[in-house]
């Protein structure tokens, strides 16, 4: 990286040659995290189908390979429909407005030590204000369908995803509390010193309660209730096809592989290895089992797997039952361990450090 | 109050979304059941019933006496038959037809037939492309016999016994 700035720097203008830096590495992320979505979908519908005895996509290509390829061709020339008397402007900002930021927090996502787009401090923070802006477009959707079924689904996840974001910020809280900052590559760094130094030990509750409300977050099975099939047809996208559905797609599976690296990066110590520096010695090994991205990627994958384990085996929480176990439950249960963690921290008993 | 802290420590550790996940996980290594079905194909009763077909005597003299007990006996009211008495005195259907789009494929024409001539044969796999082509005629359905007759006569056989 360091080399091409200054290369770029030897024949061009600070200010651009910085920008085509960033903008490379913004590349250098979307890309991998496109694809990464096209065959989580794929992935989806075979672990799916795996698990109910079925074989899943297996025509396109060997394997079914293909099969993301060709769907998102024929996604690419379906017509896109706009419904009468829906407000077409509003229509067609709302799946950007739900893309957007689920790509835009990729910004602040270490991949490894010093491999972050952007550094901030407030990282944390930047994705909890971020993350909660998809709601927008979700609820714009279902307004500009003009469909009963859109804005009835789209009420709902507005409620859903508000009352779930106050228990995923609560388990931030806690683990902002135990690493001390707010900075993602900081917090995976406070993890170090290999399996026991991560933050699921002291904060075990705290990772459950986030990885539920994280899958609530997603509007993902079994808290789908914003697309219900079997209730409101598809939910705030009935009325969208082609690429603006195809959009939201995107926006519900790349806020997925989010959580999921959150997940691992947060509570599993993003890109540390389980093992510490213990094999760092070794010529092959050591490098396979010490820090590196591929543990991210592999602790994220586990997560994300985890989604499509849930898709399969849970029936969908009725809509008062959701905002039950959000309310009543998961955030009395973030409080009582954020009190118990303040206690532990004010005594000077801090076992993770 | 003990089925109370029960109830609490199942549900605080959720155990039985655990289990529900084992059964799926379990169910994700287990052997797949599924039929690649142009490659692969599940195994085929004689009494199947699908295409229709006028089988002939041996002889090559056409089997249906025109008794119309398949038209009376049809529920859907898919056969339509007309008959005449030929020169020799035999009586010989001059239109038997069958709209398939009618018909219901239940199998009950094949076993009123007292000659055998009406048989619903093995073959499932064929379709029409024009309107009008669901209705099946005479020369259609004996031309499907004579080219399957092996088959069938096969199959009839295999069957005879359970009769």
């Amino acid at each position: 990286m360091d080399t091409l700035t200054t290369f770029l720097n030897s024949f061009l203008p600070e200010g651009l040659a910085t920008l085509i830096v960033i903008l490379l590495k913004i590349i250098a992320i979307l890309l991998p995290l496109i694809l990464a979505v096209a065959y989580t979908t794929f992935a989806e519908r075979k672990i799916i189908g795996y698990m109910q005895s079925r074989m899943g996509p297996n025509r396109v290509g060997p394997k079914g390979w293909l099969q993301p390829i060709a769907d998102t061709v024929k996604l690419m020339f379906k017509e896109i429909i706009t419904p009468t008397r829906s407000s077409k402007v509003v229509f067609f900002i709302a799946p950007m407005l739900a893309l957007a930021p689920a790509l835009a927090v990729w910004s602040v996502i270490p991949f490894w030590d010093g491999g972050v787009l952007a550094n901030v401090n407030a990282g944390l923070l930047l994705i909890l204000a971020i993350n909660s802006l998809d709601v927008f477009g979700i609820i714009l959707a279902g307004w500009a369908s003009n469909s009963k079924y859109a804005i009835l689904s789209s009420l709902r996840v507005g409620a859903q995803v508000v009352s779930y974001e106050i228990a995923m910020g609560f388990a931030l809280v806690g683990v902002l509390m135990v690493s001390g900052s707010l900075n993602l590559t900081e917090i995976v760094r406070a993890q170090s010193g290999g399996l026991f130094g991560w933050n699921v030990w002291p904060l075990f509750g705290l990772f459950v309660v986030f990885f539920i409300s994280g899958v609530a977050e997603t509007n993902r099975a079994p808290f789908d209730v914003a697309e219900g099939e079997s209730e409101i047809v598809a939910g705030f996208h009935v009325e969208y096809s082609g690429m603006a559905f195809a959009l939201f797609f995107l926006a519900e599976y790349a806020s997925m592989i989010l959580i999921s690296t959150l997940t691992a990066l947060l509570f599993f110590g993003g890109w540390l290895s389980p093992f510490g520096t213990s094999m760092d010695d070794i010529p092959v090994l050591g490098f396979l089992m010490g820090d590196g991205f591929h543990w991210l990627l592999l602790k994220a994958m586990f997560f994300l797997f985890c989604y499509l384990w849930f898709r399969a085996t849970f029936p969908r929480y009725r809509y008062d039952q959701i905002m039950r176990l959000g309310w009543k439950i998961l955030i009395p249960v973030t409080l009582v361990w954020i009190f118990g963690e303040g206690v532990a921290i004010a005594l000077g008993w801090q076992p993770w450090l | 109050m003990i089925r109370s802290i029960k109830h609490y420590i199942k549900s605080f550790t959720l155990f039985e979304l655990f289990k529900g996940l084992g059964v799926t996980g379990k169910y994700l290594f287990k052997r797949k059941i599924t039929i690649q079905y142009p490659e692969q194909k599940t195994p085929m009763s004689p009494r199947f019933r699908g295409h229709h077909a006028l089988r002939r005597y041996p002889n090559g003299q056409e089997r249906c006496i025109a008794c119309k007990l398949c038209e009376a006996v049809c529920p859907a009211l898919a056969i339509d038959i007309e008959m005449e008495e030929r020169e020799d005195g035999t009586r010989r259907t001059t239109k038997y037809d069958i709209d398939f789009f009618k018909c219901i494929y239940c199998g009950f024409c094949e076993e009123a037939c007292p000659v055998d001539a009406i048989v619903e044969t093995h073959i499932f796999e064929y379709h029409f492309e024009e309107r009008g082509k669901n209705i099946i005629t005479k020369e259609e359905l004996l031309a499907f016999g004579d080219k399957h007759e092996s088959e069938i006569a096969k199959r009839k056989a295999a069957d005879a016994p359970y009769k």
